[in-house]
């Protein structure tokens, strides 16, 4: 709790917000870049129909998605089952493990869709050319693809923060707005608003503001000298 | 080097189209081209070869050792080949020594190391090493992606039509440093083409395929003696004789066969022990008795072998030098006629003009 | 047709349906009043010939909007605080202010007995989560804190709390299991429609330990002038609304 322009201001929703962020993007960076790759290889048929069902939490608003995940985290739903197979306890609902479930979901395109077009823009036969040259599967994904997608993980990596730092019906939805644990900044500045609190609204608004500027400069600032070498 | 077999029988369905090879067994010695049309299924069968594409199902063996059982596939990185790709497929990301080192650093330790200065040299890009590749003109690249690939000691080169995306200048330039190579390094090469000239200049033995299919495997002797080979073109029928560089003299380079000589133009130097010569049948007279009173330079005494009648009043006739190698004639029905040739007939061939094939 | 008929027309048509406009009533209405209120305005429309149409959204969002000049002639807020704010800030009439309805608390479960024990289950507090809405932000959640404030469970509960941001969010995550009990509108439990219907129990909460959830409601600046949004707010107080208020699960003051 700080002292700003004369309201007491938390902050600790904001540092939950970039936790939050930044285990969503690490986790849609390592789930979506199989995924993506996979995609990318697909016949055209089949492809269709799994870019189509990536990009549905675009189409469902925030909340009607929420709902239904706060259908299938509940204690007997279909995602807890499958967690407590790999030897998860708890309630994924109302905690932190369940916002950044959420926040997979609901950023899921963010990741794939850029990944998936940059892995597509890589020449099949580089890859082939890799194989004569005693590359296996693996090291052409290291030593080939990940250096010629660099900016396709760049893309995939800001977006998927930045929406994940700007989302909000969803961790309303499954999150219980607990603070320290699930009470994200999107949802306390609502808070304050629905409060009447338009002061701390505005100062939790423009540290947002101010802080996602400086991060989105910087990567696209990054962008373009990567930009250079690679052509 | 007459060990290497290659022997097979593959299948690839990629929806449009089926490869279905047959049986084949091809001794690997010098150059083996896989020509047809394109469609034909050269560069499919030579990516099956290579182990490229999953797809792939049917035999494989190289050598005794198994490339492919029914699906089961042995993965292309062990496979012990080298791939010259048709646009170089360099790695845009990394210079071209880093390029060059992407191969030999994944190389088993037991493996034969291949001597890097020397390649370098010999292909012409020592002083290119530290370049971005995105920079190289066309032939550079496709110099980069044979040294790239003879750096991996193959017991296998694979040559995907090295040479269409290049200019005529480059393509001379490469056609020369490839025959040079194939000579000095003795690798067995698969090289894919679709111009007559590169198999006339480079070709042991042809690999015509059609539809899919391998037609029929023949030595490029046997195949330039039909009269219907399909490497002949537009500009009708040719013949290779191969023969050994001599002194050159005046301008005038002396190729010898056997005990006969032959004269041309000088072009470029000549670094390899034989060299191929290609001549036009339309480019070849015959005369009952040794000219002397002639600006033609080239005279040679051969045997008539066949005289086979073509349309429109024209005869080819296939003719047989000393040292036994055989040359087409083309010929008017009238002058056949007028001249009384027949089989068994010696006469004199009158070749106008001379090409080192290119 | 020539330019003078034309524009002679247009005029005519403006005209009649400003005039028609006079007799239409928008409301803005706090979106858990949603289906009560909707059954009130056909009551009305029968009664009286006015049209009345409603806009339903959280209250501070309401308020929100009415301050940036949202296009409403009356405001029903969940709480006391938004209408007396839109007093204060000169946005509606002083003397218009009324309490149309009291919310009921309630506690429900789907899974737990708590139509006759439960007191004994929230002190023995065998269970993960227990669903409320936000104290901060609605007098529901405000109130049901106050209520355990008052039986002295706040501090021993306070871990197992979560908090809707609204009433209706609180419901949700009783229904769906999340929590497996919570304090919710009795209005969102007596409801034929509500998946609560005669699904689990429910316990209405003595109304001496908690202060009444006050739902007032103003007449806006706008709205002044219009006969029909002043024939709303007396038709509120009309037996017919009465009784389906009450239908619905609210109270009203005594």
């Amino acid at each position: 709790m700080i002292e700003l322009f004369g309201a007491a201001v938390d902050l600790q929703p904001i540092w939950l917000t970039l936790e939050i962020a930044t285990y969503t993007t690490i986790i849609l960076l390592v789930l979506g870049t199989p995924l993506a790759w996979w995609m990318s290889q697909m016949k055209s048929s089949s492809k269709v129909l799994l870019e189509a069902i990536v990009a549905l939490p675009l189409v469902l608003p925030p909340t009607v998605l929420g709902f239904y995940l706060l259908i299938a985290m509940n204690p007997t739903g279909p995602i807890t089952e499958f967690l407590r197979f790999f030897g998860f306890e708890g309630q994924l609902t109302f905690s932190k493990t369940g916002l950044v479930i959420g926040s997979v979901f609901y950023s899921l395109p963010f990741a794939v869709q850029p990944l998936m077009h940059a892995f597509e823009a890589i020449p099949h036969r580089l890859l082939d050319a890799a194989a004569t040259l005693r590359a296996s599967f693996l090291d052409r994904f290291r030593t080939i693809i990940l250096p010629l997608s660099r900016r396709g993980f760049l893309t995939a990596a800001t977006l998927s923060f930045a929406h994940t730092v700007g989302e909000f019906g969803v961790v309303l939805m499954v999150g219980g707005n607990i603070p320290g644990e699930t009470r994200m900044v999107s949802i306390d500045i609502f808070d304050h608003v629905e409060a009447m609190e338009y002061t701390q609204a505005h100062i939790l608004s423009a540290i947002m503001l101010v802080f996602s500027l400086f991060v989105l400069m910087l990567v696209y600032g990054l962008n373009r000298r990567f930009g250079v070498k690679v052509g | 080097m007459t060990k290497n077999i290659l022997k097979g029988n593959l299948q690839l369905d990629l929806g449009g189209f089926k490869l279905n090879s047959g049986e084949f067994a091809l001794p690997l010695e010098g150059v083996t081209v896989l020509f047809g049309r394109s469609g034909s299924g050269k560069s499919t069968l030579l990516r099956a070869i290579a182990g490229l594409d999953k797809r792939t199902h049917g035999q494989l063996s190289m050598d005794g050792e198994v490339w492919q059982a029914g699906s089961k596939r042995l993965a292309t990185e062990q496979r012990h080949i080298g791939f010259v790709f048709q646009d170089a497929a360099l790695f845009p990301h990394m210079t071209v020594r880093q390029n060059l080192m992407y191969g030999i650093n994944r190389l088993p330790k037991n493996h034969p190391k291949a001597d890097f200065d020397k390649i370098v040299r010999r292909v012409g890009i020592e002083d290119k090493l530290d370049r971005d590749v995105t920079f190289l003109s066309g032939g550079e690249k496709q110099r980069v992606a044979i040294a790239r690939a003879l750096l991996m000691s193959p017991k296998l080169l694979c040559m995907d039509e090295p040479l269409s995306a290049l200019d005529w200048r480059s393509k001379a330039e490469l056609l020369g440093l490839i025959e040079e190579l194939v000579e000095e390094f003795k690798l067995p090469v698969l090289y894919i083409t679709h111009a007559p000239v590169e198999v006339e200049r480079l070709a042991n033995q042809i690999v015509f395929m059609q539809e899919g299919q391998i037609e029929t495997i023949e030595t490029l002797q046997q195949s330039l003696k039909r009269p219907d080979s399909p490497l002949f073109d537009e500009q009708g029928a040719v013949s290779v004789l191969i023969g050994q560089p001599g002194l050159v003299e005046d301008g005038l380079r002396e190729i010898k066969l056997g005990d006969d000589r032959l004269y041309l133009s000088q072009t470029h130097d000549i670094h390899t022990h034989t060299v191929r010569v290609r001549v036009l049948a339309r480019d070849v007279s015959l005369a009952l008795s040794d000219p002397a009173d002639l600006s033609i330079t080239n005279h040679l005494q051969v045997t008539i072998d066949e005289l086979i009648p073509q349309g429109e009043h024209r005869v080819l006739a296939r003719l047989k030098l000393q040292n036994g190698q055989h040359l087409f004639a083309e010929l008017t029905q009238h002058s056949t006629q007028r001249l009384k040739l027949q089989q068994g007939l010696v006469v004199y061939a009158l070749i106008k003009s001379v090409a080192l094939a290119e | 047709m020539n330019l003078n008929t034309l524009l002679a027309g247009l005029v005519l048509a403006f005209a009649a349906t400003t005039s028609v406009k006079a007799a239409t009533v928008t409301a803005a209405v706090a979106a858990n009043f949603t289906k009560t209120i909707e059954e009130i305005g056909q009551a009305f429309t029968e009664d009286t010939g006015h049209t009345i149409r409603f806009s339903f959204g959280p209250s501070g969002k309401l308020f929100a909007q009415i301050r940036n000049g949202a296009p409403f002639d009356l405001f029903f807020s969940a709480n006391e605080a938004a209408p007396k704010a839109a007093i204060e800030h000169g946005l509606a009439m002083e003397d218009s202010y009324f309490v149309y309805s009291q919310g009921v608390l309630v506690l429900y479960s789907p899974t737990l007995p708590v139509a006759n024990n439960a007191m004994a289950i929230l002190e023995q507090g065998d269970f993960r989560f227990l669903s409320m809405a936000n104290p901060r932000t609605a007098p529901y959640g405000t109130e049901a804190e106050r209520f355990l404030q008052n039986v002295g469970l706040h501090q021993t509960l306070r871990r197992k709390l979560v908090n809707g941001e609204s009433i209706a969010h609180a419901f949700q995550y009783v229904v769906t299991q999340n929590a497996q009990l919570g304090f919710v509108a009795k209005s969102q439990v007596v409801d034929p429609a509500s998946p609560a219907y005669n699904n689990g129990e429910y316990w209405e909460l003595p109304a001496e330990l908690y202060n009444p959830i006050n739902q007032g409601a103003v007449i806006t600046k706008r709205g002044e002038k219009n006969e029909a949004a002043i024939a709303f707010m007396d038709y509120m107080k009309s037996p017919r609304a009465i009784e389906i208020i009450q239908r619905y699960g609210y109270k009203l003051p005594e």
